[in-house]
């Protein structure tokens, strides 16, 4: 039998005082701020395709020159050590859009450039994005699962 | 025996300490202790290829520097303690492999600085030494890279996160000389109140502190008033309260005279949220800002009291809470 935690009493208190003293995040600004500026991302895509369809790219082709754009910018500013500067108050606004994704890749690949091409940036390039891709395709399936059973 | 009550060394032929040397990086350089350091490094990499290697520059330079400081060769220290926060910490083994003096390497997260004082002196008044070389380290990148996030990564921290210092700190202590001295050490117990929280390292400490404050009074029969100024290493500005509110009934003085190195080490501006973090917080501004103030005469009497919070990513992740350490170490002018 697990014998009772001495400081359980203790640790009960503890938790209140931290509490109290914990310092809110500040969650209207953070959100405004990821509104803004992911919006800001998000009507700059906009554009981007809006000019390659103007260019006489199809709908989907425009899309995926966006995404090409935006990664690379992304990467670009990741490189410069401008991307996180922006991502220090935009939050979420530089996290979810397309240039998060490629910063999450961008920036372990710099960090472990150090420890050599292949156990270095190779095996670390995926530490973020890994888990998104994971998660993001088992998500996908179990989408398409469920949009299958019903359109049945 | 020497030790009086649970856990304090009490000096008999107090240790001097001989001469201090601190480097501080560029951020630390730009904040109000920025005069007390005796380097400051213009960027983070300092001409290295790598950060690990930059910090293990940082490290020696100290090190050698403290050294010069006291006069002495590397020949004349009969140990060296040192420790910092890279994993197996390399840091301090790679310095220790260059300066060649019989090396103890030590772990105690950022309360290293002050562990190494207190064991220096036990191993000094115990007779076993004549000089002991004593330091610790951290660095911004090396520190985030290891414990977080890679340090381009575009992520938003907490209120309560801390900053880790990039910087060393290097005392030379000695049997006897000129200077301050070192009159006890509270060995800290680990306190552990289930704090879980990683980006709130000063509430994780914070009892830990409170804990070995609380029992250095008791055993030395002290109070809060016999200092003139009392610091822990590096709970910042929130773990600075929680230490106060808990030991407000049994040492309410401790208030007035209590401040932490993360706390002294940044400014507002410098938008670090809670303040500074890390071995080199503790060891650079002691090693520093404060040995000036004792050496001024502006404090006689100082206890300072290097925290530790002793979790791992590993533990992390693996759902564990942080246990914390606190060591003190009082000091009076000479």
């Amino acid at each position: 039998m697990k014998s009772p935690d001495p400081f359980e009493r203790q640790k009960k208190e503890y938790k209140k005082l931290v509490q109290q003293v914990k310092p809110k995040p500040t969650v209207l600004k953070n959100g405004i701020m990821a509104f803004l500026v992911g919006g800001a991302i998000c009507a700059a895509g906009q554009l981007l395709t809006n000019y390659f369809k103007v260019q006489g790219l199809a709908t989907q082709d425009a899309g995926l020159a966006t995404s090409a754009v935006l990664v690379f910018l992304a990467a670009f500013f990741t490189g410069l050590g401008i991307y996180d500067e922006i991502a220090k108050y935009a939050g979420a606004g530089t996290i979810v859009p397309i240039t998060g994704f490629a910063n999450s890749m961008v920036a372990p690949a710099m960090e472990f450039r150090s420890e050599g091409m292949v156990f270095g940036v190779g095996a670390r390039l995926f530490t973020i994005a890994g888990p998104v891709l994971v998660f993001g395709i088992v998500s996908a399936w179990l989408a398409g699962l469920v949009a299958y059973i019903i359109s049945r | 025996m020497k030790k009086i009550g649970q856990q304090t060394v009490p000096f008999t032929n107090p240790p001097v300490i001989i001469a201090a040397a601190c480097i501080a990086g560029p951020k630390e350089g730009k904040g109000p202790l920025k005069d007390s350091f005796d380097k400051v490094l213009e960027d983070i990499y300092y001409g290295e290829k790598t950060w690990e290697k930059a910090e293990q520059r940082i490290f020696q330079e100290t090190m050698e520097l403290a050294l010069e400081k006291a006069n002495l060769k590397t020949g004349d220290i009969d140990f060296m303690l040192a420790g910092d926060l890279t994993n197996q910490i390399i840091a301090a083994n790679f310095t220790a492999r260059s300066l060649a003096i019989p090396f103890i390497g030590l772990y105690g997260a950022c309360s290293t600085m002050y562990e190494g004082l207190a064991l220096g002196s036990m191993l000094i008044d115990g007779g076993f030494a004549r000089y002991v070389l004593v330091g610790a380290s951290s660095h911004y990148a090396t520190a985030e890279r290891q414990f977080r996030f890679p340090t381009e990564q575009g992520v938003q921290r907490a209120m309560s996160a801390q900053w880790t210092v990039t910087g060393s700190g290097a005392i030379v202590l000695g049997s006897e000389g000129q200077g301050t001295r070192i009159t006890h050490a509270t060995v800290g117990r680990v306190v552990d109140f289930g704090e879980g929280d990683a980006s709130d390292m000063g509430a994780a400490m914070a009892p830990a502190a409170a804990d070995t404050l609380l029992q250095h009074f008791r055993d030395t029969g002290r109070s809060p008033g016999d200092y003139d100024l009392i610091a822990t290493g590096d709970l910042g500005k929130y773990g600075r309260q929680l230490v106060i509110k808990l030991t407000e009934q049994q040492a309410p003085a401790l208030s007035d005279r209590y401040t932490d190195c993360g706390v002294l080490i940044f400014d507002e501006s410098q938008d670090t949220h809670a303040g500074g973090s890390g071995c080199g917080c503790s060891a650079v501004v002691t090693c520093g800002h404060i040995l000036d103030q004792i050496n001024q005469g502006r404090i006689k009497r100082f206890l300072g009291v290097g925290t530790g919070a002793l979790l791992s990513p590993c533990s992390c992740q693996q759902g564990e809470s942080i246990p914390g350490i606190g060591h003190a170490v009082a000091m009076e002018a000479g």
